[in-house]
């Protein structure tokens, strides 16, 4: 980590790390409104998850046919190639650093997938996490056999590469995004033999309000809606997948009937035969770069955890601005209505001036209301009820990278008084492997607080939003090159025009 | 009604090249991901775990859970959801850690 700081090159006025929608919408608001912009991503094209379109070597010609909202992307596409934002793809961030308020280091590693040896550096006057998020997953008998696939995940294969898991794909979890995963599929050729979700859709009804505030999102039900029924796709409501049938692949799952709870209905259960099932519940926000620098935090209605902000974007960390999901997941036109109200904000806080002085920010900030509104409301409608432990047999695996049981984490909750995430995991290893507990954090923080439960949870209780110095896994080596790391890239000596 | 994914979005790739995978001739398309080559044929596991010896292969897809990794070109511990094939590429199913040559 550097100690003192460097004068050794330039920063950039701003560093935006996500190009999804949130950061594109940041950095090309900010650039057009006279900073320097580094814009940086892990992936090769702009786009971020929900964008993910196929490389430019697959020669898609109607990409816009996976994508119902792409020319909302095609547009923030052209203001980029209409900017100076400096755009650094393949970037991995796995730390930021603070030196005062407005002297920042983001630190990369390189690479499709960071494997270049060589860590990178970049240095901005403020930062923008626009981070997106990945899906929350719960375990049930079965989950690690092949052919089970993040519903996000089978999304994001197909949208990326055109490629389907199998040939009979079961849908299943809880949350908006099935139903597009859902018609996705469908549409790509695959057959659906079920979406199984463990909520009803009446929870929307509850607050009627949100919905009437924001009739596209009516719409784009209406959409899903009736492409599933043009494919013939049953959608089964407050049923859950219980079991995963087949050895060394998929070859069929049981879907039962639960109660409000999440708790499964002895008798309800009812083998379906598929070759691969697509499954989350929900998505959890990306925030570990903030909680690492010590930014407040808030707990969403679907137990999940997201960065406290203001009303300008910003977290309570001064210089460190956040949009899109880290907030809480609210989707891309909410991302999108964050990130120029964060690029706007931060352009005016660099100058300093008063970030109120009309223009657009107040209809920015109307529409953000609005759809947080929507997105609260969706969360609580989907959130998990605490029964879904019910379905867990006690060799189920729930780590997946340390193959840690659902029995050896509940002997440590119950035997050896392990009652958060972190205790389990010094005991179990359970979140000690790879992916840092992304995968099973949510289920391991409930099953530690089973029976002690706080009565704040419904479901789920968030991971405790731990400080973790790496965001991604960094090679010793390249942990060692640090004090060589090279800057990424500085801005041009010759600075934007503010218009 | 599009029957393939690649109907669904018009695309027109370049010619197909061929990589292996434990040795098999696999055909994958320019931009296409390891871990998407071998979904299109019909692989889905290239891994096996560290303790139960179990199979596994892409499940996130988006780089997070890092259950899709594989040893590609003799390199172990690459997230074949992230990696883009190249012709000749050889994928081979990586046994636990992926460094047994490490012997630890």
């Amino acid at each position: 980590m550097p100690t003192s700081p460097s004068e050794a090159f330039e920063a950039f006025d701003l560093a935006v790390i996500g190009a999804g929608p949130a950061g594109l919408a940041g950095a090309v608001t900010a650039n057009e409104a006279g900073l320097s912009v580094a814009l940086l991503d892990s992936a090769a094209h702009t786009g971020g998850q929900y964008f993910r379109h196929p490389a430019p070597a697959l020669g898609a010609t109607r990409p816009q046919a996976l994508h119902h909202d792409w020319p909302a992307y095609a547009a923030l596409r052209a203001r980029l190639a209409a900017s100076s934002v400096k755009h650094l793809p393949g970037h991995h961030v796995w730390t930021v650093t603070r030196e005062a308020e407005d002297r920042w280091t983001v630190h990369a590693l390189t690479g499709t997938d960071g494997e270049a040896d060589e860590p990178v550096t970049v240095r901005a006057r403020a930062v923008l996490l626009a981070t997106g998020a990945y899906e929350r997953q719960l375990p049930f008998p079965g989950w690690t056999l092949p052919g089970v696939v993040g519903a996000g995940g089978a999304q994001a294969m197909l949208k990326a590469g055109l490629v389907l898991p199998g040939k009979r794909v079961v849908v299943a979890g809880s949350g908006p995004l099935l139903l597009a995963v859902a018609s996705s599929l469908a549409a790509a050729g695959a057959r659906v033999p079920a979406v199984v979700e463990a909520s009803g859709y009446l929870g929307y009804a509850r607050r009627p309000r949100a919905l009437a505030t924001n009739p596209h999102k009516l719409l784009e039900a209406a959409v899903h809606g009736s492409a599933l029924l043009r494919h013939r796709v049953p959608v089964r409501t407050r049923s859950v997948v219980t079991q995963v049938h087949g050895t060394d692949r998929v070859e069929a799952v049981t879907v039962a009937r639960v109660d409000r709870h999440w708790r499964p209905v002895p008798g309800t259960g009812r083998r379906i035969a598929c070759d691969a099932l697509a499954v989350g519940h929900g998505l959890v926000p990306q925030i570990e770069l903030a909680t690492t620098l010590g930014c407040a935090t808030r707990r969403t209605p679907d137990g999940t955890t997201a960065l406290d902000l203001d009303d300008l974007q910003r977290t309570s960390v001064p210089g460190l601005w956040a949009a899109g999901e880290p907030g809480g997941i609210g989707g891309w036109a909410l991302a999108r209505t964050e990130g120029e109200l964060a690029g706007l904000a931060i352009a005016a806080r660099l100058a300093g001036r008063p970030p109120h002085t009309g223009g657009r920010l107040p209809g920015l900030r109307r529409d953000r209301a609005r759809m947080r509104a929507f997105a609260e409301a969706m969360a609580a409608a989907h959130a998990p009820g605490h029964g879904w432990t019910r379905w867990l047999t006690d060799d189920t695996d729930v780590c997946r990278c340390e193959e840690v049981t659902a029995g050896r984490v509940r002997e440590a909750a119950r035997d050896l008084g392990a009652h958060d995430a972190r205790t389990v995991k010094l005991l179990t290893r359970a979140g000690m492997g790879w992916c840092q507990g992304r995968m099973c954090g949510a289920a391991v923080a409930c099953l530690a607080t089973e029976g002690v439960a706080d009565g704040t949870a419904e479901g789920t209780v968030p991971p405790s939003a731990e400080r973790r110095p790496l965001a991604v896994p960094v090679a010793l080596g390249a942990l060692g090159a640090e004090t060589s790391e090279r800057p990424a890239a500085e801005p041009d000596t010759e600075r934007p025009t503010a218009p | 009604m599009a029957r393939t994914p690649v109907e669904l979005a018009g695309a027109e790739p370049g010619l197909s090249f061929a990589i292996t995978f434990d040795g098999r001739e696999v055909p994958a398309l320019p931009g296409q991901t390891v871990a998407a080559a071998l979904w299109a044929a019909g692989i889905l596991a290239w891994r096996t775990t560290r303790d139960g010896g179990r199979p596994r292969g892409a499940f996130c897809g988006i780089g997070q859970c890092y259950d899709c990794l594989a040893t590609v070109n003799d390199h172990p511990n690459r997230r074949a959801c992230l990696v883009p094939t190249r012709p000749g590429d050889r994928v081979t199913t990586q046994e636990g850690h992926g460094r047994a040559d490490l012997a630890v």
